[in-house]
C-alpha cells in the first residue's frame, strides 16, 4: 500500500485510543474529527467524570464563585466517541497494540495517545494521611471534599507547601476570612519556580494578607486525635500547630505506572517523546503509533539546549495535543513540531502572576519595568547572556514582549531604555533559585529544586 | 452553557467581566475568574464576551462549528454520572 | 505619484473615502520612512500588534514633543494637562486605575452592564425623533447626539443642563477637524473657549458632587478613596474630558461607518434586522473593516528598534497604521471583504496592550444598539450619496454626513 492509502485509510476506518479524558485528551479528540478524521474514537479516562477543567477547582471555586462539580469543559464540537470512562488503562501491549483496562476489557488501537497526566503527590505517612480532614487538591472529587469541609467554618487550615496550588489555596482561604498557615520548606513561597527574589515577595504578599507563613520548616508529623481527626501539624522547629484541616500541597506525580514493563521509555518523570510528540521505546527508538501528550509528556525544546522539559501547564496541554492529534494522522512530512514556549499562570490574594520561559535555568533577574516593592512588575531572567524567562506580577500586557527576547535569544542583561524603568532595576542581581542537588521529594515536606511540582518544569538528559 | 478562557492568553482587558460580569469577573487588577458553567440566561451576554475577547481567550460550547454557542452540552456516548 | 509621498497621499482629502489601497501599498514596505525627521510608519499586523506591547515605545507627551510632532500630533489638544493616553506608566496606570474604579470591573462590575436599557431608550427616542421624515443625516440627528447623551449620563450630567452641555461639545469636536477650507483660527478659537466653559461647568459640578455624591461616574471620581489615593480636581476634569472626547467622535465615526457598511451590504441588513444577536460580530467586524481610529500617530520609541531589518533610532516618531494591520492578508483571510460572520477576529480596531481603548466596552454596546435598532425600525433604507462627504481628519476618519432615505419608521 502507498503512504497516501495508508494514511487515508487511517484517517477514515482507523482506530485511535485516547488514554486520558482530560483537558489534552478532549483537545486531541477535538483536533482529529476537526482534521477529519472520521474512524473510530475510544476516550479513557480513570474518573467518573467528562473532561472538566481543574484550573479554577484551586482559584473560582475555592472563592466560592463555581461549582466544583461543574468546570465542565465547553465541547467545541461533536466528538462522536466511545467513552469508558470510571475505568483505568491498566497495561500496554505494544506489539499487539491494545490497551488493557482495568476492569479486564481491552481496546485495539492503531494509534494511541497517552495523555494521563499527573496526580496529586499524596501526604508520605500512609496512616496519617488517611486521618479526616486531611487532604489534597487535583481532581473534581478532591475540590468538592475540600471545598466541604472549608465551607464548615474549620477553625484553621493548614497548608503543606507553598507552590502555585498551596498559595492559591491559602489565598483563597484568606478570601473568606479563614485562618490558615502555610508552612514551606524554602525560605519563602514559589522560591523554586520564581528564584528568591521573587519569592520575597510572595512572602510579603502572603503575610500582608494574614497568612500564617512558616519558612525553612519542614512538616514532620500529622496528629490525630481518638477519633481519626487530624488535630494538628507538628513541625521541624518544634512548633505545633493546631489545625483541623490540612491540604497537602506538595506537586504532583506523573501516571505512567500503567505503562511498566510495556517498553516504552516511561518513568516517574513521564513519557519521553520527540518534538512531534512519537513517544520513545525504552530503546531511545521512537515509535510510530503511540503519541504522548499534556502533563506526562516530556519532550525536547530547542530554545532550552534540547533539554527534555516536562511541563504542567495548561497551553501546553492544549497546544501539544493538537500537534499531537495532527501528527497521528499525517505522513511524516506534514507533521508539525511541538515548540511551545513554556507559559504559566497564578492568581492569589489578588494579584495576576504570569511567567514565560524557564526561570529555574536563569541565574539572574532584572527588573525591567515597575517595582517590587509595589508588586506590580516584570522581571527578565538572564542565562548565559541571553534571556530565558519573565515574570510578571499584575503586568501581563508586556509579556509577549519578552516572550519575543526569549525566542530570539536575545542579549541579557536589557541595557536600553523601557518605559517606567526604575532605579532599582538597571542592573541584573541573582535569581536565588535554591540549589538543585538538595533532596526534593523526600519522605517529608518537599517544596523546591527541580522537579516537576507547581507548575514547574524539569530537566533530564535524553537519556534513561 | 460551559465556560473556559485559555488564561495563558488572557491578559486581562476585561471585556468580558464588562459585557457578561455575572459571568466573569476581576480579582484584583487583572487576575479573571469566571464561572465555568453559566445559566442558560446568560447566553446573549456570553455570546457578547466571547467576541469582545482581544485576543481570543474565550471558548464556550459549540463555538468551533461556526455556529452560535449551542443550547445544551454535547454529551458523549456514555456518561456515567 | 511618487513612492516618496505615501503618507502624504494618506492623509490627503482626497483619499478620505477609501484610503484602503493606500494602505495597501504602504504594506509593502512595512516600515516605511519617507523623510528625514518624518515618522516611521508601521502597516502589517503582526508588527503593530509587537510594537503596542513593546515597553521601548513611549506614549508620552513630552517624549513626542521632543521627537518634534506634527499637525497630526497635536488634533486633540485639550489644554489640560495630558490625560493618561499621554503619558506612560506609572503614571499612566495610577490614573487609569483611578479612572476604572467606578467605570469597570473590579470595583464597578455591572455599570456599563447596567446602562444597556438607558442606551435603548436614548437610541429609540432619537429614532422616534425622526418624526415623518423620509430622509435624515445619520450623523447630525442620530450618531452625534447618541455619545453626548450617553456620556452625560455615566458622567451624572443633570438632564437640564445637556443643551448647554452640547452646546460646548459641538465647538470643540469641530474644533478636532481642520476645515480644509480655512477658517481654522476662528474655529479653534470658538473651540477654546468652549473648553474654557465646558472647562468651568465641570469644575463647578465637581464641587457639588464633592459635597452631595451621587451614584454616577464623576461623584465616583470626585470622592473614591482608593489604593491609590485621590484624584485632584484637575486630574478628574482631565479624565472627564478624555472620556468625553476621545469617547465621542470614535463612537460616531463607527456607527457611521457602520450604517454605511450595513447599506451597502444589504443582505447583513436584513439578517440584522431578522436576529439583533448579529450585531455582535456585526461590530467586531466593523472595527476591523472600518476602524474609527486609522492610525495612531502619537507614539516615539525610548530606545533603538529593530524591525524587519531597519533600525528605528530612539527618539523617532512612530505611526501604528491600525486601518493597514486590520487589513492584512497575512493575518486575515479574505481582509477586504465584510464578514460579520468571521470568527477568528482579533482586530486592532481599539489598539492593544496598556492603553487599549478605556471606553471600549461601551462602544460596543452603544453600537450594538444602535445598528440593531436602525434596522429593525427603519423601514426600506436606502443610501442617498455613496461616497458621502467625509471630515477633514484622517485619523478620525468619518463620513461628515450620512443621507439616508427610508419609507417609514417602524413604530
Amino acid at each position: 500500500m502507498t503512504v497516501e492509502g495508508f494514511f487515508e485509510r487511517l484517517r477514515t476506518e482507523g482506530r485511535i485510543v485516547i488514554v486520558g479524558a482530560s483537558l489534552a485528551g478532549l483537545t486531541a479528540a477535538e483536533t482529529l474529527r476537526a482534521e477529519g478524521f472520521t474512524g473510530s474514537l475510544t476516550m479513557i479516562g480513570d474518573e467518573p467524570y467528562e473532561p472538566y477543567d481543574r484550573p479554577p477547582l484551586s482559584k473560582a471555586v475555592l472563592l466560592g464563585k463555581a461549582s466544583p462539580h461543574r468546570t465542565d469543559l465547553p465541547r467545541r464540537r461533536e466528538l462522536d466517541a466511545d467513552w469508558r470512562l470510571g475505568v483505568a488503562a491498566a497495561g500496554l501491549d505494544l506489539g499487539a497494540r491494545r490497551v488493557r483496562l482495568a476492569d479486564g476489557d481491552e481496546v485495539e488501537y492503531d494509534r494511541l495517545l497517552i495523555a494521563t497526566g499527573v496526580r496529586a503527590r499524596p501526604w508520605p505517612n500512609e496512616t496519617e494521611a488517611q486521618l479526616d480532614g486531611v487532604f489534597v487538591l487535583r481532581t473534581r472529587d478532591d475540590a468538592v471534599a475540600l471545598h466541604r469541609r472549608l465551607g464548615a467554618a474549620p477553625r484553621r487550615v493548614f497548608v503543606i507547601g507553598a507552590g502555585f496550588t498551596g498559595s492559591e489555596i491559602a489565598s483563597a482561604c484568606r478570601y473568606q476570612d479563614l485562618a490558615v498557615t502555610v508552612a514551606e520548606r524554602a525560605n519563602a513561597p514559589l522560591v523554586g519556580a520564581l528564584g528568591g527574589v521573587v519569592g520575597a515577595v510572595a512572602a510579603e504578599l502572603q503575610r500582608e494578607n494574614g497568612v500564617d507563613l512558616r519558612t525553612g520548616v519542614t512538616v514532620t508529623a500529622l496528629e490525630g486525635d481518638t477519633s481519626g481527626r487530624v488535630r494538628a501539624a507538628h513541625l521541624s522547629d518544634g512548633g505545633v500547630v493546631e489545625t483541623d484541616v490540612v491540604v497537602v500541597s506538595l506537586g504532583a506525580t506523573r501516571n505512567t505506572e500503567w505503562l511498566t514493563g510495556s517498553g516504552l521509555g516511561a518513568g516517574p518523570r513521564g513519557v519521553a517523546c520527540d518534538a512531534g510528540c512519537r513517544a520513545f521505546d525504552f530503546r531511545g527508538i521512537v515509535t510510530d503509533d503511540v503519541f504522548v501528550a499534556g502533563d506526562v509528556a516530556r519532550s525536547p525544546h530547542p530554545l532550552f539546549n534540547y533539554q527534555f522539559l516536562s511541563l504542567e501547564h495548561w497551553g501546553n496541554a492544549v497546544s501539544q495535543a493538537e500537534v499531537a492529534a495532527h501528527n497521528m494522522i499525517s505522513p511524516s512530512a506534514d507533521r508539525r513540531p511541538h515548540i511551545w514556549v513554556p507559559a504559566f499562570w497564578s492568581s492569589q490574594f489578588g494579584v495576576n502572576i504570569k511567567s514565560v520561559g524557564v526561570p529555574t535555568m536563569g541565574d539572574q533577574i532584572m527588573i525591567t519595568q515597575g517595582s517590587l516593592a509595589e508588586r506590580r512588575f516584570v522581571g527578565a531572567y538572564g542565562y548565559q547572556g541571553r534571556v530565558i524567562a519573565a515574570v510578571s506580577f499584575d503586568n501581563t500586557r508586556w509579556l509577549q514582549f519578552y516572550q519575543q527576547l526569549i525566542e530570539t535569544a536575545a542579549p541579557f542583561p536589557l541595557e536600553y531604555s523601557t518605559v517606567d524603568r526604575r532605579p532599582e532595576g538597571r542592573r541584573p542581581i541573582p535569581a536565588d533559585f535554591p540549589d538543585p542537588s538538595l533532596p526534593t521529594h523526600g519522605p517529608t515536606v518537599t517544596l523546591s529544586g527541580y522537579s516537576p511540582v507547581d507548575r514547574r518544569l524539569v530537566f533530564t538528559p535524553a537519556r534513561h | 452553557m460551559r465556560v473556559v478562557v485559555d488564561l495563558n492568553k488572557c491578559q486581562g482587558y476585561a471585556q468580558c467581566a464588562f459585557l457578561a460580569p455575572d459571568v466573569f469577573a476581576l480579582h484584583g487588577e487583572e487576575s479573571l475568574v469566571y464561572d465555568p458553567c453559566a445559566g442558560d440566561e446568560q447566553r446573549a451576554q456570553l455570546a457578547r464576551a466571547v467576541a469582545a475577547c482581544p485576543v481570543g481567550a474565550i471558548t464556550a460550547d459549540g463555538t468551533d462549528d461556526g455556529a452560535a454557542p449551542s443550547a445544551g452540552p454535547v454529551r458523549g456516548t456514555s456518561d456515567d454520572r | 505619484m511618487t513612492h516618496a509621498s505615501l503618507l502624504r497621499r494618506i492623509t490627503d482629502y482626497s483619499s478620505r473615502a477609501d484610503p484602503y489601497p493606500l494602505y495597501e501599498e504602504l504594506r509593502r514596505t512595512p516600515v516605511l520612512h519617507e523623510e528625514d525627521g518624518g515618522p516611521y510608519a508601521v502597516s502589517s499586523y503582526w508588527d503593530i500588534l509587537s510594537l503596542l506591547h513593546d515597553p521601548r515605545i513611549s506614549s508620552d507627551a513630552g517624549n513626542l514633543a521632543a521627537a518634534g510632532s506634527d499637525e497630526l500630533g497635536e488634533a486633540e489638544e485639550t489644554g489640560l494637562p495630558p490625560s493618561f493616553i499621554r503619558l506612560d506608566p506609572p503614571e499612566h496606570d495610577r490614573l487609569r486605575r483611578i479612572a476604572n474604579r467606578p467605570f469597570g470591573p473590579p470595583h464597578s462590575p455591572h455599570r456599563i452592564d447596567a446602562m444597556r436599557d438607558d442606551l435603548t431608550e436614548i437610541v429609540s427616542g432619537l429614532i422616534d425623533g425622526f418624526g415623518d421624515a423620509k430622509r435624515i443625516d445619520l450623523v447630525d440627528r442620530f450618531a452625534y447626539p447618541f455619545p453626548v447623551t450617553v456620556i452625560c449620563r455615566l458622567l451624572g450630567v443633570p438632564r437640564e443642563d445637556q443643551p448647554r452641555f452640547r452646546a460646548w461639545v459641538d465647538p470643540i469636536v469641530a474644533g478636532l477637524d481642520p476645515d480644509p477650507g480655512g477658517h481654522d483660527e476662528e474655529r479653534l478659537r470658538a473651540a477654546q473657549e468652549a473648553r474654557v466653559q465646558l472647562g468651568m461647568y465641570l469644575a463647578g459640578l465637581v464641587e457639588q458632587r464633592r459635597k452631595e455624591p451621587r451614584e454616577d461616574m464623576l461623584s465616583r471620581l470626585a470622592t473614591d478613596r482608593g489604593p491609590d489615593g485621590l484624584m485632584t480636581t484637575m486630574e478628574v476634569l482631565t479624565t472627564a474630558v478624555l472620556l468625553l472626547i476621545a469617547g465621542h467622535e470614535t463612537t460616531v465615526n463607527l456607527i457611521t461607518n457602520g450604517m454605511l457598511t450595513l447599506l451597502r451590504h444589504p443582505e447583513f441588513l436584513r439578517a440584522l434586522r431578522e436576529d439583533p444577536g448579529l450585531s455582535v460580530g456585526i461590530v467586531e467586524e466593523l472595527l476591523r473593516y472600518e476602524p474609527p481610529v486609522q492610525f495612531i500617530p502619537r507614539r516615539t520609541c525610548i530606545a533603538d528598534i529593530e524591525l524587519r531589518g531597519v533600525t528605528i533610532p530612539k527618539g523617532s516618531r512612530i505611526w501604528l497604521v491600525l486601518a493597514a494591520g486590520n487589513r492584512d492578508p497575512e493575518r486575515f483571510t479574505d481582509p477586504d471583504r465584510f464578514d460579520p460572520y468571521r470568527r477568528d477576529i482579533q482586530h486592532l480596531g481599539f489598539g492593544s496592550g496598556i492603553h487599549i481603548c478605556f471606553g471600549a466596552p461601551l462602544a460596543r454596546l452603544e453600537t450594538q444598539i444602535a445598528l440593531a435598532e436602525l434596522a429593525g425600525r427603519l423601514d426600506n433604507p436606502r443610501l442617498v450619496d455613496d461616497p458621502p462627504p467625509y471630515r477633514q481628519n484622517a485619523v478620525l476618519r468619518g463620513p461628515r454626513h450620512l443621507s439616508v432615505a427610508f419609507d417609514s419608521v417602524r413604530p
